[in-house]
């Protein structure tokens, strides 16, 4: 199966050990990220939501083309693919219009 | 704690002061260990909201990932947001704790009629944000 690498942002390597990249096996994002929460317990489900799909504030990008655009989880992908878990940022002042 | 230099602040203001009335928004990048953040430089992001830019932001994920990039090639990290509120405190509004992560630090400058106001900063703490000491160096 497909070596990859995930990005691990900064809110999220305390599930990590501290690693920013985590290399995992898989032939489809969504198979990558499953063996990423199987080495890193507890990952997963601030990734993913109770149905599998992706949570609202959380991107996954593959190279530079965002999952959302392709396949979704379904994405397949090439050995040596690098995915990043980009963090939503996002908010602002509010109750003006 | 959140250690902003000087030279950072500066380019922060000038940067927010410059964007005006509209949200401007980015993020920082340093250091962070045992509760201190050093935020070694800020960088700037486009902000994806342009129907609510004046009371809302998105930051483009490819200057996330621009961002992210450098920083780990320079052996640093993100380890914060920063945003303005134009003409609101330096507060954190609903929308920013329903968007935020644990582990950053979320600076927000109130800017008043083109002109830094306050500039204070948060941790999310569980479910809420508490505001921590900013030391400008």
């Amino acid at each position: 199966m497909n070596q990859i690498t995930i990005r691990i942002p900064t809110p999220l390597r305390g599930f990590t050990k501290g690693r920013d990249e985590v290399v995992v096996r898989g032939a489809s994002a969504g198979e990558a990220l499953t063996n990423l929460g199987e080495q890193c317990p507890g990952i997963l489900e601030r990734v993913l939501d109770k149905d599998g799909k992706l949570r609202p504030f959380v991107n996954v990008y593959v190279g530079s083309n965002d999952l959302k655009s392709m396949q979704g989880l379904a994405t397949r992908l090439e050995g040596g693919a690098v995915l990043s878990i980009v963090p939503a940022v996002a908010g602002g002042a509010e109750g003006r219009t | 704690m959140l250690v902003l230099p000087t030279d950072v602040r500066r380019e922060l203001e000038t940067w927010i002061g410059g964007g005006y009335p509209e949200e401007t928004c980015g993020l920082l990048v340093g250091r962070s260990d045992r509760g201190r953040t050093e935020a070694t430089r800020a960088v700037r992001a486009r902000n994806r909201n342009r129907e609510r830019a004046r009371d809302r932001y998105d930051l483009d994920p490819a200057d996330f990932m621009a961002a992210d990039q450098a920083a780990r090639a320079d052996g640093l990290e993100i380890v914060g947001v920063w945003h303005s509120h134009p003409d609101h405190p330096a507060e954190p509004s609903e929308t920013d704790r329903a968007a935020a992560w644990e582990g950053w630090s979320y600076l927000i400058v109130e800017v008043a009629r083109g002109r830094v106001a306050a500039v204070r900063s948060w941790r999310l703490d569980g479910p809420r944000f508490v505001e921590e000491p900013i030391s400008t160096t």
